[in-house]
């Protein structure tokens, strides 16, 4: 994971209206005085620390950006980064940020949420914002577990869980986010991992500066309620048998040695893992393909149990309309030729069928 | 044949027919002619849930009932003069309304022993004696159109669709209405179509043909123009004033609006409406859910849009974890209900006024809301714009509660000029407003305004005022998060007092309290709120044109209340509060006042009728 991408040379500029800063900024410049207070060993200070460390980077103006959350632990976030931030209600902050995003061109919209924010209060939001394309860009911290709440299973807990809701195992199958942003046919979907800061900093960089909503979602650690869910891809042993790395043009090879690849099964067409693969069988990976179904395919290599495998990467970026931007059109190309407002107003309320009585 | 002109001071005419014979349109144009004469007028649509409910049967009716006069009126009318039936079902569902003598119109060819028994007549009412007392009159609507329009081409079927028509120029010559905007309206609309178009104005003069030259009406009726304080005019319903007050609100602060809301009636010709009047920087979003339509506008109202969303009381049920973040956060957003019969999904094509203890009191904590009611179609214009202005100028949520009544009942409206709008500021936060300790300028998203208890409006995107904000609770002034005791305390009253401040801002009680010849006023005071304005004033000039001395005073501002309204109140022997619900105002103003007032409750989804209400009254003067 190495291949750097700057904002500028990346195809899809989504940042192009908002005000570039007058000086080059450091993180402290986005660092808020307000103590954290995330457990100890929380995955989510390694995030904190990389969009901190990555926001000067972007060389906006900090006043320009917002960063919008739901509820839960990863939801507290936008209280230690000095920008404009709102720390809003449980599972609401797409719909919130969609306004926002909608009625102001000139911002860089954040939202950060977890997978029970997400997935289960919040899950009809998500996947509406996925489908219009809103200009924003989602952090879905996903730990695979309720912090907040103490504990119990979440919509991507692996099935069978035991927590203090479901003393006998849970029950219901999880979501996988990224199948589900696809499915929704998000227009860029990406996964990283709390721990490995170069990585989450490329992934991050090539979604903020993606035109229309960006979904990443973070493997994150909780170290009190599910301390572990993502050792297969963090542990030095297993890691390289484990992330199944996207880049985009490039095979999808991995393991020790890179013995390991992502080929298709000439009948079904489906996607596994196949030992010292032929380089002509091994799939080239395509994240500009507009057909999702592929992308939807490498999804589907991660494990809904417990960890062992997981395609890590951009899995899809391509270029596609997005609401904010037509909706703003409609309202400018409307207003071509209205002419002064309060004119236009006394137009419209002496409009239709009208008489004077003298 | 030469026809007789009587004179009448007023009519009340009701058209009904199967919710597929274009009964609201017909209504409508009727009015729009009734309008442009000059008559003041007041309509109630009355129409089922169901797009096409089974055809012929009672579920199905549709009705339009218009109150035309050369005086000034306050309601639809009780009582219809004039019943216009396109078949069974439409008789039977509106007979028992009608005064006694009243002319009934019906299209006899639809009165077929199938269609009878759709509508639960064993026989005939045209053959039996159930029509006694009423001036029947059994027409062949539908074959009169038939023959009118057959040059046209159009099958039967088609043909006969135009019989609306035919009995819309009936009645236009029955009252002397002018005819040409509906001939152009009619042209407007079917243009794409020209063999309907023309049967439609061919069916219309037909109608009017007809009336003149048949022996069936021997009296057309005259009804002058009413005066009216000079000025232009038009026929508005309250769902159109509701958007036009909405625009204007964001015109006149210079906020561009922002409108979140999901379909749900009958708010939902509000966001049509808006949603053709981009050119004035409207944005209409139509959102997922009434939850995202209401986080979207509070999103966009953080960005510093005029955030509004529109529903009805369901809807209302769903956005209330997000008025309380508005409340938490303190920035502006328009919430307007317009009310329909609950609970649940209830009634929802009629109208009720059930909603105002859910607005007032329907979130979880102390999350007080100022809430602003119109009292008739046109005044939701006027009503809109206040609730702007005090959600912009206190930082608040504000609740407009009109109703289905309002929505789709209309009126005419002067139409006022712009220059005399009030003007919103905004009063955005521009600079830092505090210092650090260490003398550095900062901004605290929480420091009030010493009057108004407003915090300041800041922007994303102005330099210095970064911040945030969100449902926790906040340290007063600087808005970190704040878990002290006293800090909430403080805050949960701040919150409360703000709201309350408003009635510093909003005009006194108005009392209409006529003194009699010893310069006594009257012992009973009818109260009302919302749109039953015009039955309560209707049933006011009943009672005092029999010789009873009445008062009235009617609320705009629910909460805060005006600040003298605990005296007004005190003034009265008896107080008498007429609503569509089981005494929701009833029981706010005995919580605060300690008044015992006495309630006036109808939850019939229809608005009150005013001779009935003129009898309560009555009978509460005269205990």
């Amino acid at each position: 994971m190495t291949t750097g991408t700057s904002t500028e040379t990346l195809p899809f500029p989504g940042l192009r209206e908002v005000p570039g800063a007058d000086a080059a900024q450091t993180r402290k410049d986005f660092t808020s005085d307000q103590e954290v207070r995330w457990c100890p060993g929380c995955g989510d200070y390694a995030v904190l620390a990389a969009v901190q460390g990555f926001l000067p980077e972007l060389g906006l103006r900090r006043e320009n950006i917002v960063f919008i959350s739901g509820i839960g632990c990863s939801s507290r976030f936008p209280y230690y980064l000095d920008t404009f931030g709102m720390h809003s209600i449980h599972g609401r902050a797409p719909a919130i940020a969609t306004g926002l995003a909608t009625s102001r061109e000139d911002l860089s919209v954040w939202v950060v949420t977890g997978d029970g924010d997400a997935l289960s209060i919040g899950g009809n939001h998500l996947i509406h914002a996925l489908r219009r394309n809103v200009n924003m860009t989602i952090l879905l911290f996903n730990n695979r577990i309720y912090g907040l709440t103490k504990g119990q299973y979440s919509p991507t807990s692996e099935p069978g869980k035991v927590t203090k809701s479901t003393p006998m195992g849970s029950l219901d199958n999880p979501f996988n986010p990224v199948s589900l942003a696809l499915g929704a046919e998000a227009t860029f979907v990406a996964r990283t991992v709390d721990s490995d800061r170069r990585h989450l900093t490329e992934v991050l960089r090539a979604a903020a500066a993606h035109r229309g909503t960006s979904l990443v979602e973070i493997y994150q650690n909780c170290p009190i309620f599910n301390d572990g869910a993502f050792d297969a891809v963090k542990d030095n042993d297993t890691r390289d048998d484990a992330i199944i790395p996207l880049r985009h043009g490039e095979p999808i090879r991995f393991g020790r040695d890179r013995r390991l690849g992502v080929v298709r099964d000439p009948a079904t067409g489906a996607l596994g893992i196949a030992e010292d693969p032929a380089d002509a069988d091994v799939l080239v990976h395509d994240a500009h393909a507009p057909d999702p179904s592929t992308a939807f395919a490498l999804s589907r290599l991660t494990d809904s149990g417990v960890l062992s495998h997981a395609p890590v990467g951009i899995f899809r970026q391509v270029k596609a309309a997005t609401y904010d931007d037509s909706a703003r059109e409609q309202v400018s190309v409307a207003a071509q030729g209205t002419g002064e407002r309060r004119e236009a107003l006394a137009g419209l309320l002496s409009s239709g069928d009208t008489w004077t009585v003298v | 044949m030469t026809k007789q002109v009587q004179q009448l001071d007023r009519v009340i005419i009701r058209f009904a027919g199967d919710s597929g014979d274009g009964m609201q349109l017909t209504g409508d144009r009727f009015t729009q002619e009734t309008a442009s004469f000059g008559n003041d007028l007041s309509t109630l649509p009355n129409f089922p849930a169901e797009i096409r409910a089974p055809q012929g049967t009672l579920p199905g009716v549709s009705s339009f009932q218009v109150h035309l006069a050369d005086h000034d009126i306050l309601t639809p009318g009780d009582a219809p003069d004039v019943l216009v039936a396109m078949n069974p079902a439409a008789l039977k569902a509106n007979l028992a309304d009608l005064r006694r003598g009243a002319t009934v119109i019906v299209d006899s060819h639809d009165f077929t022993k199938r269609n009878l028994s759709k509508a639960g007549y064993a026989d005939s009412p045209l053959e039996d004696d159930s029509l006694d007392g009423y001036d029947v009159h059994a027409l062949e609507l539908t074959d009169m159109t038939v023959e009118a329009v057959k040059e046209f081409g159009l099958s039967r079927k088609d043909a006969s669709r135009a019989k609306n028509m035919f009995a819309l120029g009936l009645l236009s010559w029955m009252y002397g209405r002018p005819t040409e905007s509906t001939t152009a309206f009619l042209e407007r609309r079917f243009a794409s179509a020209p063999s309907i178009r023309d049967a439609n104005v061919e069916a219309f003069r037909a109608g009017w043909n007809f009336g003149e030259t048949t022996e069936a009406f021997s009296v057309q009726y005259e009804i002058k123009p009413a005066p009216m304080v000079p000025g232009t005019y038009r026929n508005i319903t309250g769902n159109l004033a509701l958007a036009y007050g909405l625009v204007a609100g964001s015109t006149q602060s210079g906020l561009p609006l922002f409108l979140g809301s999901y379909p749900i009636t009958p708010a939902s010709d509000i966001l049509h409406e808006l949603s053709k009047h981009k050119r004035f920087g409207v944005t209409t979003f139509q959102a997922e859910d009434e939850i995202a339509g209401i986080g979207a506008a509070l999103g966009a109202a953080f960005g510093g849009a005029l955030g509004v969303t529109t529903t009805s009381g369901p809807g209302l049920a769903l956005k209330s974890e997000t008025i309380g973040l508005a409340v938490m956060t303190e920035l502006p957003l328009l919430v307007v209900d317009v009310q329909r019969g609950g609970p649940s999904t209830g009634l929802p094509t009629k109208t009720e006024q059930a909603d105002l203890l859910q607005a007032m009191f329907g979130r979880n904590g102390e999350a007080p809301v100022p809430i602003i009611a119109p009292k008739s179609p046109a005044d939701c214009f006027d009503a809109a714009i206040e609730a702007t202005r005090i959600a912009v100028t206190y930082r608040t949520p504000v609740m407009l509660l009109s109703d289905g009544y309002l929505a789709n009942g209309s009126e005419p409206w002067h139409i006022p000029e712009v220059a005399d709008l009030p003007v919103i500021d905004p009063a955005f936060a521009t600079e830092p407003n505090h210092e650090s300790a260490k003398g550095d300028p900062e901004f605290w998203p929480y420091l009030r305004d010493e009057q108004t208890l407003a915090r300041p409006w800041a922007r994303p995107g102005t330099a210095g005022l970064e911040h945030r904000i969100g449902g926790l609770e906040k340290g007063e002034g600087h808005g970190n998060i704040s878990y002290d005791p006293a800090n909430h305390d403080h805050m949960v009253r701040t919150r409360a007092e703000k709201v309350a401040r408003i009635a510093r801002d909003i005009p006194p009680t108005e009392v209409d309290d006529p003194l009699d010849e010893q310069g006594r006023g009257a012992s009973v005071l009818v109260l009302g709120w919302g749109s039953t304005y015009g039955p309560i004033g209707a049933a006011v000039r009943q009672v005092r044109s029999a010789g009873h001395p009445v008062a009235q005073a009617h609320l705009r501002h629910l909460n805060p209340f005006p600040e003298d309204l605990g005296d007004v109140l005190r003034r009265y022997d008896t107080v008498m509060v007429p609503e569509m619900n089981l005494g929701q105002l009833s029981m706010l103003l005995r919580a605060r006042f300690l008044v015992d007032v006495v309630g006036y409750n109808q939850v019939r989804g229809l608005p009150l009728r005013a001779a009935e209400l003129a009898e309560a009254i009555t009978k509460e003067i005269t205990r």
